[in-house]
């Protein structure tokens, strides 16, 4: 216990020193030495072709490819299997002698609770805004066929794991991408061993940027919006919300005070529960004009009138929301799935199929029609600005709303903040060796990086990490290419036993 | 394998007469006796990234704990009275869990101390014995 009070002593004095830095400009001067490196970065991961006018980012492309690949390839797994997977969740194959070990159910909700987040509320706002209405139809038909390629790596993440002495289970990219392509023989095990590294490296920036400083910074800019604005208190004290978030997070990670993590854990769903209900309130409120807003819907999505780039523009807004969003193909959520107790791999890829589900096609709708409905989308808005205009959008009929909204998104931020610390010290203990000195570091960094996210603008700083995020879908989805016909095996074989009635059903349904 | 009796516990010492009974029918009938303790778990709870990594580990310690701190003394001291005793760990919900435990293991009688929950507590968290008494598919006997 004194261990830890003096560790956390050391943290605190070691960040406030830090935030106390923080504040006298050196923002400035991070982002000058870090700008051309991640402008050099940002350019390379998001080099982007013309397609009608419009610059489409190759990243997104190959995210679109991979998934619609995927969907036909394992003939259309996202639809004809969506009903079994639901099956597994609700526990009907549940293994009585397994009680204890992590369900379906626990499994997909931990994964949820690391994606439903910001580009549920705020990046939806910016599509809808910038794509028009139409774009909400390219982000619905984008999340269903990322539906294949949750499906694609969490089979392959459960399939690959390590299950380690001691009992405790780690899985994802970096584990399939070894393993996997090294069955294929000596030419794939080396092309493997370089992929999971690129995709370690990539994992570690992506959890300091993506997963933490962006989450950081928008939940203190929605706070700060609530409490008054530019004239609100709270302002210009980005290093003080910094600092009790990473004194927040540190007690989680590094004390191991599980009761923060497991008070937040029950509180994300809730937020999602009551944001979900305002939102169908919202609608059901209008019920007159839901199908104004679907034909606005279709319509905008093959005639896109007055939106820059015309029906292409259109797509690439839905595409790229539904893909921050989801995060399907990136290959973070394959670590989530992993520690599920189950001896069929491709039980989880059913069951990972619900994650795009609720997050796009369900959470992103809802917030899409509240903002079709209430007329709240505006072309000229500031893409920083999502969150704000989702706020204005749930105010226009509760005036309360953004109060829930603020303390959603800081809920959403922090989870999903203690989710990429896991994802990126997997990663960071893959490439550094898994020790006492390399857990310590990492943990000590992503704390830093909470401070420098809520007290900074770094524009630069936030371009790199999104790259980061990106860049971890190409050695991922190059993997999953060549994995493909195990997966397709595992799904045939099962598939096989449950149309047979091989498969023992433990709860009458 | 003959009719078999089962005995639910909490701690080492909360089940103490509960225990003395079943002992006492155990022997009069010459019967097998399962003590059972159920750890609280429900398979829809919500935990972070690193709990689902680690619950394997957890699970195995759960059980151990369990095993060395509760069940085994009760049922070495059963044993040392000569009664045949077994002990059984498992996690769910308390009350189905027994009902479940008692029914594949061929017990006709499952029994319980009185654990004297407030109206208040019952009400709010519900109770073990009388949620047993709902759905259980063999005799309860509740032990004062």
């Amino acid at each position: 216990m004194s261990k830890i009070r003096v560790g956390l002593t050391t943290l605190v004095s070691l960040l406030v020193s830090f935030s106390a830095f923080a504040e006298t400009g050196i923002d400035e001067r991070i982002n000058i030495a870090i700008k051309p490196w991640s402008d050099a970065v940002a350019g390379f991961i998001f080099w982007s072709f013309p397609v009608a006018g419009v610059q489409i980012p190759f990243v997104l492309v190959w995210l679109i490819v991979a998934a619609t690949v995927f969907t036909f390839y394992f003939n259309f797994v996202n639809i004809r299997c969506l009903k079994h997977g639901f099956q597994l969740v609700r526990g009907d194959y549940h293994d009585p002698k397994a009680a204890g070990e992590v369900t379906h159910f626990q499994a997909l909700a931990t994964a949820l609770s690391g994606t439903v987040g910001l580009g549920n509320i705020a990046g939806v706002a910016v599509a809808v805004s910038l794509g028009g209405p139409g774009a909400t139809f390219w982000m619905i038909l984008a999340g269903f066929l990322g539906m294949s390629s949750k499906f694609t790596e969490c089979t392959l993440g459960v399939k690959y794991r390590d299950e380690h002495p001691d009992g405790t289970v780690s899985g994802g990219p970096m584990y399939y991408l070894t393993k996997g392509l090294a069955e294929k023989g000596i030419g794939f095990a080396r092309l493997g061993k370089v992929l999971a590294v690129l995709f370690a490296i990539f994992c570690v920036g992506g959890s300091f940027g993506g997963g933490n400083m962006f989450q950081a910074n928008q939940s203190f800019a929605q706070l700060v919006n609530v409490t008054g604005g530019s004239a609100s208190w709270l302002a210009d004290k980005g290093w003080l919300f910094g600092l009790v978030v990473a004194i927040m997070v540190g007690l989680v990670i590094v004390g191991g005070i599980k009761g923060i993590a497991r008070v937040t854990s029950k509180m994300v769903p809730l937020m999602a529960i009551i944001y979900v209900t305002a939102g169908l309130a919202i609608i059901f409120m209008n019920y007159k004009m839901i199908p104004a807003a679907f034909l606005q819907i279709f319509d905008g999505a093959f005639t896109a009138d007055g939106i820059s780039g015309g029906v292409i523009g259109v797509l690439f807004q839905g595409f790229k929301r539904a893909a921050f969003s989801n995060e399907a193909g990136v290959g973070s959520a394959a670590i989530a799935h992993s520690a599920v107790q189950t001896n069929r791999p491709v039980t989880e890829g059913f069951v990972a199929l619900y994650e795009p589900f609720v997050d796009t096609v369900v959470i992103c709708t809802i917030t899409a029609l509240v903002i079709i409905i209430t007329g709240t989308w505006d072309p000229s808005v500031d893409p920083s600005a999502g969150v704000q205009l989702t706020s204005t959008a749930f105010e226009s009929a509760f005036s309360w709303f953004p109060w829930v909204l603020a303390l959603a998104v800081f809920l959403f931020a922090f989870s999903t903040m203690i989710s990429w610390s896991y994802y990126g010290l997997k990663s960071f203990t893959f490439l550094f060796g898994d020790n006492k000195f390399t857990d310590t570091t990492y943990k000590l960094l992503f704390l830093v990086f909470v401070v420098v996210g809520s007290s900074m603008q770094l524009g630069a700083v936030i371009d790199f990490s999104d790259a980061m995020i990106f860049a971890m879908a190409f050695p991922n989805l190059l993997g999953c290419y060549f994995l493909l016909p195990v997966v397709k095996k595992e799904l045939n074989e099962y598939w096989d036993d449950y149309k047979s009635g091989r498969l023992v059903k433990t709860r009458a349904s | 394998m003959g009719p078999a009796l089962m005995v639910g516990v909490d701690c080492s010492e909360c089940g103490d007469r509960a225990v003395k009974y079943a002992a006492a029918q155990a022997r009069k009938s010459d019967a097998r006796l399962y003590v059972a303790h159920v750890i609280e778990w429900s398979p829809f709870s919500f935990s972070t990234v690193q709990e689902n990594a680690e619950r394997h580990k957890r699970r195995e310690e759960e059980i151990q704990r369990a095993h060395g701190e509760i069940i085994d003394p009760i049922v070495a001291a059963l044993k040392a009275e000569g009664v045949d005793a077994e002990g059984l760990v498992h996690h769910g919900h308390v009350a189905d869990t027994l009902n479940a435990l008692a029914k594949s293991h061929g017990v006709i009688n499952i029994i319980l101390g009185r654990q004297g929950t407030s109206l208040l507590k019952a009400n709010v968290f519900g109770s073990v014995g009388s949620r047993l008494v709902q759905i259980a598919d063999c005799a309860v006997t509740v032990v004062p």
